[in-house]
């Protein structure tokens, strides 16, 4: 056999991966603190006031990031569950249950700041277009998910179920990322595309960028905390964790 | 830099309650999480702890 293919199988058991997960966190809080710091300079200091918007167009430096992170969160979130469903790898499952109130919390995070950047700029703070709506039904999603394994008591049987439900909702996420394509919208098209480059400030758009940095280095700090509780939680009865409790 | 005063900072041009309410929220949210977190771990680590002495004493002999 190749050795190299038993090494990598070798983190997808919990009792290799928690002291692993445990040295790993440290150093994603501090590149998550590099990055804010930078990505604050920049975002309140270097970046110029917006000719149209004012300086309420700063809260673009949380919105996009945050709503960036709830679209990626949940697309990890969904591969995760689908190859613990799959292999029946249960350190997946762990990861993808250790995502999803990550991922809720940003796409409220993007629901929030985008409602505080409406009503100055819309005079609204809500209204039921496309974006907004199929970013509310992102957020619905990944309340259902948690919602639905907290109410299955045997944790494999909440994974399996947990992680059809994420699959189908994979099937938003396209939806919201095109959402401002296909139909007609209040929200402003996407600042940076593939095919045109950016439509903004170069510092505009490097603060943006480093904020989602700082975003996700923050997910992930966070997520292996999680992941870290729910081995614990999970597998308190077997002899790997007492010897980690020790 | 565009400010001229700390004043100016925090006025955001008039929009402050919006820059800082999307930042506020945010700051909120993302201090909240890990210390939720933090708490979370060292219940588990506790409660597992006990357990395990609860055994230890179980099994000493008298």
């Amino acid at each position: 056999m190749d050795n190299k293919i038993i090494h990598w199988f070798k983190f997808g058991s919990p009792q290799t991966f928690y002291p692993l997960a445990g040295k790993m966190v440290p150093w994603f809080w501090a590149l998550a603190a590099i990055f804010l710091v930078v990505g604050l300079w920049l975002g309140f200091f270097v970046a110029p006031t917006d000719a149209v918007q004012g300086e309420a167009y700063r809260i673009i430096f949380i919105h996009v990031p945050a709503s960036w992170m709830s679209m990626f969160l949940y697309v990890v979130m969904a591969c995760w569950a689908g190859i613990g469903l799959a292999l029946n790898t249960r350190l997946s499952s762990m990861m993808a249950s250790a995502i999803a109130p990550t991922g809720a919390m940003f796409a409220f995070l993007s629901l929030w700041t985008g409602a505080l950047w409406g009503k100055p700029m819309w005079g609204t703070w809500w209204v039921w277009d496309a974006r907004l709506t199929s970013e509310l039904i992102l957020l619905f999603l990944y309340l259902g998910f948690m919602a639905l394994q907290a109410a299955i008591d045997e944790p494999r049987r909440a994974d399996k179920a947990g992680a059809i439900l994420a699959l189908v909702g994979v099937v938003n996420v396209p939806v919201i990322y095109f959402s401002v394509k296909w139909w007609n919208t209040l929200h402003q098209g996407a600042s940076i595309s593939m095919s045109k480059g950016s439509t903004m400030a170069v510092t505009m758009l490097w603060g943006m960028l480093v904020m989602a940095l700082c975003f996700w280095m923050y997910s992930i700090a966070v997520a292996l905390m999680r992941v870290r509780a729910i081995m614990l939680e999970r597998e308190r009865h077997t002899d790997w964790v007492k010897y980690a409790v020790e | 830099m565009q400010w001229n005063s700390i004043g100016e900072f925090f006025a955001m041009g008039g929009y402050a309650l919006y820059v800082w309410g999307s930042f506020g929220i945010t700051a909120l949210a993302l201090l909240i999480e890990p210390l939720l977190l933090r708490k979370r771990q060292s219940d588990v680590l506790d409660s597992l702890r006990r357990e395990l002495n609860a055994d230890k004493q179980q099994r000493k002999p008298e």
